[in-house]
């Protein structure tokens, strides 16, 4: 069927960029073009199994909402364990040693919060999409545009750096030119969701989850092996051969500033919180139990990653660091700093296990986007769609067909903006998507579930606010206005928007909602009881559809 | 839900008692994450120095340490968490659902 056609095609993909990267006379990796090939071929399995159980909206938007929690934690895990955190945060402590450290603790340190605050009561009040929760006492159409808005804006920033990092990365690890890998990313994303939706997708994560944590974990038993189980050992031959000495042991110049390293975890830890293919996963579990089972999971697995990350980036210092093998004729490292982490499974494991680091590096990129394109598609789909234009009378026919166009026309616009922002410094790309989050996803959820007094009014504003502010502001900090503009001097002196931003979400919606005197807000506030009985005990919250 | 039957579980004992309990827990636990990983941030903001000091005359540091006692420690309240409301909070809510479904 269409799926075996795709296969087909995928196949001549590959082999005509082979030809292609022969020419180009890169060096192939063939461990690593083997164990990809391998993972493609199981995942798109995956995705035909999956298609035949994919047939209502449910089951394309939230796998039927049967996953357990343990399934749901790995795939939470995996969302937030990517190859930018693989890859970034191993550079990062290889270069400023302790620094790295801050950036991992910022992400892991939002889950509790999300358990505490969000989960149980998200999955209680939502279907698929967190506009749900957001729109549940409030007006519809505008809620679930600015709702959406957000969620597209996220989305697609994320995809852009997604599908840069990967071009290059796909470029180094395959020999690959970057076009076709771009493409090659593109068509296996849009196929795995238009295809096997939700199921397929958390799948893959999982698959994934489960590759990236068994690869780290040998990784970093290597490592503590070469230094005698002691990581005293390790810290000590680390400094002894950095060029910071004992001075990668301790926070150096990344959060000297007391405003910024307040802004810069702010943005992590609530971004987090707002990033919607996260917030979607809590309606693939069947119950508010389970979705806070699958945070404990998550939250475990998420911080035994960052601690093998530590033993990861300091044991490459050593390893990597003082090795000739992986430096050029200049002295830098081969393909750049982000690549300590593929050397360092070189150094312990040879080219067999470079391989396989490198098919999983290319594939948990593969899963983050495809949660990415899911999530942008339901927006525009289930919020946008179904519920404003055709105002919930739409079938569930012509919502997954909608669905389906939207992957499509996400993935097409994921490539040409992919290709467009090739040569681009898109480094702030990333920092502003959690900043973005967080000012203006979360304050809005937060607030709808939280406060009574909360109208449609005031969580527009409230939005409109954050989004605004946050691009505003980003675009005047150093990143932008120095770095990418060209300017003598930043306008707006901080890196991170967040703490910023986010206050004025906050005073945005509560200012415009507590001088809402419309009958409309009176209503809103009036229908708050019922909607907090229904996020504290879970009465009246939609069940597992089936499985 | 009628106005009638939202009333009748706003006022139920069970549910006084189920929201002052989760709300206790939530708050709680939510403050001392936020206490933990803020208290590490200003940390790191005005006393560098501190988390750099070495630990037990070695080369690993206070910081080091600190780092993997936050993600015990973030682990740790997720579990608490976790364990109060299956053992405490789950039966009470069970409880007030099936009286309000009669």
């Amino acid at each position: 069927m269409m799926l075996s056609r795709l296969l087909l095609l995928l196949g001549g993909l590959s082999v005509a960029d082979l030809a292609l990267a022969a020419d180009a006379a890169r060096p192939l990796n063939w461990h690593a073009i083997g164990m990809f090939m391998l993972f493609v071929l199981f995942t798109l399995g995956i995705t035909r199994w999956a298609a035949l159980r994919t047939r209502s909206t449910a089951d394309f938007y939230t796998a039927g909402g049967g996953l357990t929690g343990f399934q749901n934690g790995l795939a939470i895990a995996g969302d937030m364990i990517s190859a930018a955190s693989f890859l970034g945060i191993s550079a990062m402590m290889f270069m400023n040693g302790y620094d790295g450290l801050l950036y991992a603790l910022g992400v892991l340190a939002g889950w509790p919060i999300i358990l505490f605050l969000i989960a149980e009561r998200l999955r209680n009040l939502g279907k698929y999409t967190f506009a749900d929760v957001v729109s549940y006492r409030l007006e519809q159409s505008p809620i679930r545009i600015t709702a959406a808005f957000g969620t597209l804006t996220v989305a697609l920033m994320y995809l852009v750096a997604q599908m840069v990092g990967a071009g290059k990365l796909i470029e180094l690890l395959f020999g690959m030119s970057y076009l076709n890998a771009v493409l090659l990313v593109g068509v296996l994303m849009v196929c795995y969701v238009t295809f096997g939706g939700m199921l397929a997708t958390t799948w893959v994560q999982i698959i994934k989850a489960i590759l990236l944590l068994s690869g780290s974990t040998f990784m970093a038993f290597m490592v503590l092996r070469h230094f005698g189980f002691s990581t005293e050992a390790m810290f000590a031959s680390a400094a002894a051969v950095h060029a910071k000495g004992t001075g990668i042991m301790a926070p150096g110049g990344l959060l000297s500033n007391p405003v910024d390293a307040i802004s810069l975890g702010i943005g992590m830890m609530f971004g987090t919180a707002g990033l919607p293919h996260i917030l979607m996963r809590f309606f693939t579990v069947g119950s508010a139990k389970e979705a806070r089972k699958s945070v404990f999971y998550a939250t475990g697995f998420i911080g035994y990653f960052y601690l093998l990350l530590i033993v990861i980036g300091f044991g490459s210092i050593v390893m990597v660091g003082t090795n000739p093998e992986f430096r050029d004729a200049a002295g830098a490292i081969i393909g750049g700093g982000n690549m300590v982490a593929v050397h360092l499974s070189h150094a312990v494991g040879g080219s067999l296990f470079l391989g396989f680091i490198s098919a999983v590096a290319f594939a948990t990129i593969l899963a983050v986007v495809a949660g990415l394109a899911l999530s942008g598609a339901s927006a525009i789909s289930h919020d946008l769609y179904a519920c404003v234009i055709r105002k919930g009378q739409a079938s569930e026919r012509e919502e997954m067909r909608i669905s389906r166009l939207a992957t499509l026309g996400i993935g097409v616009l994921a490539i040409i903006l992919g290709l467009l922002f090739e040569s681009q410094n898109i480094a702030f790309l990333s920092g502003l998507v959690l900043a973005i989050a967080a000012s203006v996803n979360f304050p809005v959820l937060f607030l709808s579930m939280f406060w009574k007094g909360l109208t449609t009014r005031g969580a527009v504003a409230g939005s409109v606010a954050g989004l605004l502010s946050a691009i505003v502001l980003l675009v005047l900090s150093p990143a932008v206005w120095v770095n990418v503009l060209h300017h003598e001097q930043a306008l707006f002196p901080y890196s991170n928007p967040a703490l910023f931003s986010m206050s004025l979400a906050f005073l945005g919606a509560w200012l415009f909602s507590v001088t809402d005197a419309s009958a409309r807000a009176t209503e809103e506030r009036g229908r708050y009881m019922a909607q907090f009985i229904r996020s504290m005990t879970g009465i009246g919250a939609a069940a597992a559809s089936r499985h | 839900m009628t106005s009638q039957e939202l009333e009748r579980i706003r006022q139920h004992p069970d549910f006084v008692q189920l929201v002052r309990r989760k709300q206790r827990l939530t708050w709680s636990l939510t403050l001392a994450m936020l206490a933990i990983y803020y208290g590490f941030v200003l940390l790191v903001a005005f006393f560098p120095g501190v988390l750099g000091r070495p630990l037990n005359g070695g080369v690993t540091s206070v910081g080091m340490l600190v780092g993997v006692i936050i993600v015990l420690l973030s682990f740790a309240l997720t579990g608490i968490y976790v364990r109060h409301t299956n053992s405490v909070l789950d039966p009470l809510n069970d409880r007030l659902k099936q009286e309000c479904a009669q």
